[in-house]
């Protein structure tokens, strides 16, 4: 009878930590997945970035020196090969975005195509944010030596946090048109 | 775009929160987005159509103080039910880390998530000591929102996660022009005041001693006082000879907040501290009225360092008097006040601050699909 009993016992331990497990497991596997999902839009929100730039600038409409700059800013994020490259370039092509339109100040005439950059910019702020939000997410999972002693991450790399300097060009006050009219500072 | 917006508190109670989803939705929906918002809604009053209750909150205790909230099974279950039939792109839940809707949304849905965080509380053991739990549910909100950068440290500080600050909206619109309440501001000028009298933190006590003092050099400047609170005793702190220069309106409904942003020539937010966002600044702001405000971080930052509104020193009534003086004597100042406000407000008008929180949800859809949230029964 003993013995029924610590057979019963010992499956239902079994079972419940074989449950904990693929729970466990689960969890690791939607977090990978969130992070496929935050690197893809990280990599599309760069890619818009640049490409809005690159019409901004071959716009004209601040000037062919800044066209220059923001061209040659672009073309250099992407053509970066590794990660490192890359993150300099990027972070480049901000501080590079943010000089030329402060000096444009509310000179820059074309409304839509600016408001396009900001936005564009805006992105790439939001997206770094969420990906290495979602690394986080990922080292706290997998510091768990649950997680290391049983291979539950698979053979997935440890992520990287994505580092650049990615704060959007301030906006000037004309980007909200005046109610009185006239720009009066 | 689908968007379903949880928001964990009683729909029918007033509140930061409810305010904030309910004008999201009203934002979003003009921008031509279709919403649901899933809330607990405790009497049987007709909702707009777009507001689905989850059936009545239960109070509990939680967190130092009894709260009404929506935490078991049968609210989990009727969470799945309005995520099945939302067929939603993105759920949107506020304030995660609340034990009700929110939570049990994470807990229930599957695809794309953002939270917004509202509170700030640098110690909330609440959160401290479920922890663990929290960080469970959470690690499926794909993007986080945090409403000020005191709320973001919060997150960051008990849940190590990160968040995108987007700020509290305002409808401009609603403030922009609004008839002065009979007799205001009066020839000998007047000082206006909004939020919760008794609660310490607003920091009225502090514009009432400052009143003390500039009341008897300005014969003829008048104080106007509205918010829930008792009046006598605020009308206590102020010298006799000087109280019936103390109008005191109450509590008072959302048209004539912005009428009586408008009936005075100086508004004044004396708050302490603690302040996560300064909602009453920015409905001042788009009112056009020349603001004085105490320095506090989160105040600097929406007066942009003081170009959009006078800043004083916190709790210092006298920096608060010679401050009101010299705007008070200074029409042409107010002015210029007045228009840097309703300048710098814009940022903060519902329709660019939308804008802003679909970007987010663009950010967390996965490129080219058409990610559908789901409520599977799994977990």
């Amino acid at each position: 009878m003993t013995e029924v009993l610590a057979v019963v016992c010992t499956l239902l331990v079994v079972l419940a930590v074989s449950f904990y497990l693929s729970w466990r497991a689960s969890r690791l596997d939607r977090l990978h997945t969130r992070l496929e999902t935050a690197q893809a839009a990280l990599d599309a929100a760069l890619a818009r970035r640049g490409a809005v730039v690159g019409e901004l600038a071959a716009s004209g409409v601040l000037g062919p020196a800044a066209g220059v700059l923001l061209s040659d800013a672009a073309a250099r994020a992407r053509r970066a090969e590794d990660r490192a490259e890359r993150e300099v370039a990027e972070s480049n092509l901000s501080r590079v975005l943010r000089a030329v339109l402060a000096e444009a100040g509310d000179l820059a005439a074309d409304g839509d195509l600016l408001a396009e950059v900001h936005a564009a910019a805006r992105h790439v702020h939001i997206a770094r944010r969420f990906y290495n939000d979602t690394v986080t997410a990922v080292h706290t999972a997998r510091s768990s030596r649950l997680v290391g002693v049983l291979h539950l991450a698979g053979h997935a790399r440890l992520p990287a946090y994505f580092e650049m300097d990615d704060e959007p060009p301030g906006l000037p006050d004309p980007h909200w048109p005046d109610p009185e009219g006239g720009n009066d500072r | 775009m689908r968007v379903g917006l949880v928001c964990p508190y009683t729909w029918d109670v007033p509140g930061g929160v409810q305010q904030h989803v309910g004008d999201l939705a009203e934002a979003l929906m003009e921008l031509g987005h279709e919403v649901s918002v899933l809330a607990p809604c405790d009497s049987d009053t007709e909702l707009p159509a777009h507001i689905v209750s989850a059936g009545r909150a239960v109070p509990v205790p939680y967190n130092g103080s009894v709260a009404r909230l929506a935490f078991g099974l049968r609210a989990a279950n009727r969470v799945r039910r309005w995520i099945r039939e939302g067929a939603f792109d993105v759920l949107h839940v506020h304030e995660p880390a609340a034990p009700s809707l929110s939570l049990l949304a994470c807990w229930v849905a599957d695809g794309p998530i953002v939270a917004t965080c509202h509170t700030s509380n640098p110690r909330s053991r609440a959160m401290a000591a479920s922890a663990g739990m929290l960080k469970t549910a959470l690690e499926k909100v794909n993007g986080s929102i945090a409403v000020s950068e005191a709320a973001r440290k919060t997150l960051v500080e008990h849940l190590g996660g990160d968040a995108v600050l987007i700020p509290n909206g305002v409808w401009v619109r609603r403030y922009a022009d609004a008839e002065p309440l009979p007799g205001w501001p009066g020839p000998g000028g007047a000082i206006g005041f909004l939020g919760r009298m008794d609660e310490p933190r607003k920091g009225l006590a502090v514009l009432l001693e400052a009143f003390n003092d500039l009341g008897r050099r300005r014969p003829g400047l008048r104080l106007l006082l509205a918010g829930p609170g008792d009046a006598d005793e605020a009308r206590a702190r102020v010298a006799p000879d000087l109280r019936d220069r103390v109008t005191v309106l109450g509590r008072v409904s959302e048209a004539d907040k912005a009428r009586v942003y408008h009936s005075v020539d100086v508004f004044c937010a004396p708050n302490l501290g603690g302040e996560s966002f300064g909602i009453v600044l920015t409905e001042a702001m788009a009112s056009g009225a020349a603001v004085l405000a105490s320095d506090i971080p989160a105040f600097r930052h929406v007066l942009r360092d003081g170009a959009a509104g006078e800043l004083f020193t916190v709790a210092d009534a006298g920096s608060l008097a010679r401050r009101a003086a010299a705007l008070l004597d200074d029409p042409a100042r107010r002015q210029e006040l007045s228009r840097a406000a309703r300048r710098a407000v814009r940022a903060y008008d519902w329709p660019a601050v939308a804008a802003d929180v679909v970007r987010v949800y663009q950010t967390v859809l996965p490129a080219g699909v058409g990610g559908l949230v789901g409520a599977g029964t799994d977990r």
